[in-house]
């Protein structure tokens, strides 16, 4: 039996240990917000924060977080009020919307990191993540609002 | 001014958004929703429109009633339909803020509801084409203003006073000769009895009273839940006992399975069921191509279980292709005189005895959609009853499709639209709901089809791939005199028709014989092209090609004659006029010419914008440079300037990238400035690293790490968006798509006035570091 705290609440899983978080999240504790968009690492939609850090949750298995801490979408503000969340918000970044959840979250972990970002860390923080809509300007300019105070 | 500077610095859209919580019963009492209310669909006259559009040529045309897409609650929460998809253009926000415009809705009271797949009560809801503003700009007007009557109406009785003495201002009713007032809330019930007033006597809104219309100061309606995980697309929809399913199709469109052993997969924990899964001989519109299904409890067993699987394919007559000898039989053929498409002049005398002759070879290879949700769909199916969720653009095509396959009647079929993580063209194609509707039918069991990204890149219906040759003939002044344009590559249409080996009007009209250069002699030409894959609709379509082909020409010329690229495209482009179509009945995106004809005005004002706003001519540091292209598509005129960097490795960076676009009449320019600057990065993507290959007849690509798309470290330093103040009555025109074409053309202009290299092949990819 795996156990595993997501968003604050113990959650248990007793298949596959290679399991996918992800599929894990979506399929089976109902948590959809991440989302699947390569499984290969190479896109960032899956992006979920385990401990402090942010992981590719496709790429990780369920044993991989094992008695760890992972918090997603869902879980990083009780009133979705993060200041990445509200950043995104006041430059009404998103287009399609479907890259935002990981992206929101690889944000929020890079400013966990690093308070104050230049323009570069910036675009290089988040060159794992695509958007193929191409809001690439607004997710620029929303990281650094949120770095700066919202 | 309507400019938009920088978008990304507008503050303060959250108040504006407000989720109620309304429970249905309480829409249920409101205007719009009661039973035997529902008529024949009103298609709307003619007449009530200053200009005329193609909206009521669509299938199912344009419904005006404000009864189908208006309720108003008693609590006063106004719900609007949304029936067009959202894929991110910012539709399920724009529509139903033109009808709470013109009913006088506050926007923070209003909600927005999806409206499922049903066109005869609708109207036409196929979300493509770029058609959604510029059809349903005055219909969602005549709705709101439809509603706002039935309440002035209703509160005008209450009061025992003439219609004419009060007004609708902002959620209420007033009559201000009384000082009384109503909210619309409290006006529902009375409003909901009130007759539907005719199309032709509806008072409009002054433009000058706009509160929302043209202000771009609201966020989408989704802004809230898309930030929190809350927003529904395809796959976030989860049924009671759903199955989870992936696929293994045919790796060669055509191919059939020959055998399959199910074991290894049958063994993998979680997995229940493996099933072969139904296909359809190629070509068949969007038919599934078939395969074997792997049932699971999750998606992650069932892709494990599909890894484990056993299969041998007969790939059939498209076995053979291959993407290199295809560009060199698309290259000969570009060579030979081809079917003519246009003919003014004699093009061929003229090129005879030009003074010199520039030639341009254009190759753009399949471009693979990869919008960031793969394709994905749940269906339901209990007997002779479906029901369906998914991210699809064309929710009544689906419909038709979903009862054709099932063989049910179209009245059976429910599908509920999802927000769509991105469409591009390809979620017009239903063939993920046709397979989670047959899966699901013969399981017996509510199931969700999840399509893998290496599926996606495996499975698409491609963007075409083409060769594109110019050659243009110059007299001693440097004047064009012969314009001659061969444009060779397999037709859209050969997906719906096997032997489909020339372009359809609908591609002609795209760049190829629209073409509006004031040019004494023009040939177009279409050689003979056959398709080996599956061909669809790529945002923007037939214009990436021709555009890169027209628009890369320009700088051709420009440095063949010594002149300037600005000068040569205005020189090309000629006197302001309306152009005459030089080919009868050309196809002009589905609209009437008069109202949207090609008018060159209007092209060299978004040039003369973009020169001025992106400050053409400037001085660059050394190993930039400048590049120019413009281009009309969907009916809209797009001019863009590209800055490049090459560095002493070749390495490519874009510094600034300026854009203006005149797409006439406009709703919001904020998602106006968003979908430019999203067209800038799929620019730059296909630009830079967008080819899809084949060999022995399979996509050699699989998932981002070789199939690339732009990253944000490699993204535009900076996209400026301008947007032409509309005329009085200019109708409205695309926006979606026309931000693509030209972008592409600019770059290789502006690599060639950095680094004196012209690429006339796309991919970019190592070009520059040869
Ligand atoms: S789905 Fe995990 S990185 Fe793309
Ligand atoms: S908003 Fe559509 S992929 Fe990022």
């Amino acid at each position: 039996m795996i156990k595993v705290k997501i968003n604050g609440q113990e959650q248990s899983w007793d298949g596959d240990p290679d399991l996918p978080l992800l599929w894990f999240l979506r399929d089976e504790a109902g948590l959809t917000g991440t989302k699947f968009g390569c499984g290969q690492a190479l896109c960032g939609a899956c992006t979920v924060i385990v401990d402090k850090e942010a992981v590719r949750s496709c790429i990780t298995s369920i044993n991989d977080v094992a008695g760890r801490e992972v918090t997603t979408i869902e879980g990083l503000h009780p009133n979705g009020d993060h200041p990445v969340q509200k950043a995104w918000r006041q430059v009404n970044v998103p287009q399609c919307g479907f890259c935002q959840a990981g992206q929101i979250m690889q944000a929020a972990a890079l400013l966990m990191e690093n308070p104050k970002p230049s323009h570069d860390q910036i675009r290089e923080a988040m060159a794992g993540n695509i958007c193929r809509c191409g809001c690439y300007q607004r997710i620029e300019n929303a990281v650094h609002l949120a770095s700066t105070g919202v | 001014m309507n400019f938009i500077d920088n978008p990304g610095k507008l503050r303060g859209f959250e108040k504006h958004i407000r989720v109620e919580k309304v429970s249905r019963r309480s829409i249920l009492k409101g205007l719009g929703v009661t039973g035997g209310f529902v008529l024949a669909a009103p298609v709307m006259s003619r007449q009530a429109f200053a200009y005329e559009t193609g909206a009521g040529k669509m299938p199912h045309g344009v419904v005006v009633d404000p009864r189908v897409f208006v309720a108003v609650a008693p609590d006063g929460t106004v719900t609007i339909l949304a029936h067009r998809a959202e894929m991110g253009t910012g539709v399920r926000t724009s529509l139903p803020l033109i009808v709470a415009e013109e009913m006088e809705a506050d926007w923070s009271r209003v909600k927005v509801e999806q409206a499922h797949g049903d066109e005869v009560k609708f109207g036409n809801q196929d979300t493509d084409g770029s058609r959604s503003t510029r059809h349903y700009l005055i219909p969602m007007r005549q709705i709101g203003a439809s509603a706002r009557t039935m309440l002035e109406q209703a509160a005008a009785k209450r009061w025992g006073v003439p219609a004419t003495e009060v007004k609708a201002v902002n959620h209420e009713v007033v009559h201000s000769a009384s000082g009384r007032k109503l909210g619309f809330g409290e006006l529902a019930a009375d409003a909901a009895k009130e007759s539907v007033p005719a199309i032709e006597g509806l008072k409009l809104k002054d433009p000058k009273d706009f509160r929302y219309l043209g202000k771009g100061q609201v966020g989408i309606v989704d802004l809230h839940d898309i930030t929190t995980g809350k927003a529904r697309y395809g796959a976030d929809v989860r049924l009671p006992g759903m199955k989870y399913a992936v696929i293994a199709r045919p790796p060669v469109t055509g191919g059939k399975l020959v055998s399959f052993d199910p074991d290894a997969a049958l063994k993998v924990p979680g997995v229940e069921k493996v099933m072969q899964a139904r296909g359809w001989p190629w070509p068949s519109k969007f038919q599934p191509l078939g395969g074997v299904a792997v049932i699971a409890r999750n998606t992650g067993a069932a892709i494990k279980g599909r890894d484990a699987l056993k299969l041998t394919w007969d790939d059939g007559a498209n076995g053979k292709y291959d993407s290199v000898a295809y560009r060199k039989e698309l290259e000969e053929a570009s060579r030979k005189p081809g079917l003519v498409v246009r003919q003014e002049g004699d093009a061929d005398a003229a090129l005879k005895g030009a003074d010199k002759v520039v030639v341009g070879e254009y190759y753009l290879p399949h471009l693979a959609h990869v919008s960031m949700e793969p394709p994905v769909a749940v269906a339901d199916v209990k007997g002779d009853k479906a029901e369906i969720w998914a991210p699809v653009q064309s929710p009544g095509g689906t419909r038709e499709d979903v009862a054709k396959t099932l063989g049910i009647p179209e009245d059976n079929v429910t599908v509920n639209v999802t927000l769509l993580g991105g469409g591009f063209g390809r979620k017009s194609k239903c063939d993920f709901a046709l397979e989670a509707a047959l899966l699901s039918k013969e399981l017996g069991a509510p199931v969700k089809v999840q399509w893998t990204r290496e599926d996606d890149l495996h499975h698409d219906f491609l963007h075409t791939v083409s060769v594109e040759r110019i050659e243009a003939g110059l007299d001693k002044s440097g004047k064009v005199i012969a314009w001659r344009h061969r444009s060779v590559a397999p037709t859209i249409a050969s997906t719906f028709a096997a032997g489909a080996n020339h372009a359809a009007p609908f591609e002609l009209g795209m760049g190829l014989v629209d073409m509006p250069f004031e040019i004494a002699n023009i040939s177009c030409e279409n050689p003979e092209a056959a398709a080996f894959t599956r061909i669809g609709w790529f945002r923007s379509v037939s214009n990436i090609p021709r555009a890169f082909a027209v628009q890369s020409m320009v700088g051709e010329i420009a440095h063949a004659t010594g002149r300037d690229q600005k000068e040569t495209l205005l020189a090309l482009i000629g006197s302001p006029r309306i152009v005459k179509p030089a080919v009868k009945d050309m196809w002009n995106y589905g609209e009437p010419y008069d109202s949207y004809p090609i008018d060159t005005a209007r092209l060299r004002k978004v040039v003369e914008l973009v020169a001025e706003k992106g400050e053409w001519g400037r001085q660059v540091p050394k190993g930039h440079g400048l590049g120019i292209a413009v281009h009309r598509s969907f009916v809209s005129y797009i001019a863009t300037i590209v800055e490049v960097a090459i560095d002493e490795k070749g390495k490519l960076s874009v510094p600034r990238v300026d854009t203006a676009i005149d797409c006439g009449t406009y709703v919001n320019p904020e998602r106006i400035a968003s979908q430019i600057e999203g067209a800038a990065i799929m620019g730059l993507s296909l630009a830079k690293y967008g080819a899809v290959t084949f060999k022995d007849g399979k996509v050699e690509q699989k998932n981002f790490d070789d199939f690339q798309v732009i990253r944000m470290d490699e993204s535009p330093g900076v996209t400026n968006v301008y947007i032409v103040p509309p005329g009085p009555d200019t109708p409205p025109s695309g926006v979606g798509e026309p931000g693509v074409p030209p972008f592409a053309p600019a770059l290789m202009n502006a690599i060639f006035a950095a680094a004196g290299k012209r690429i006339r092949s796309l991919p970019l990819g190592k070009q520059l570091e040869a």
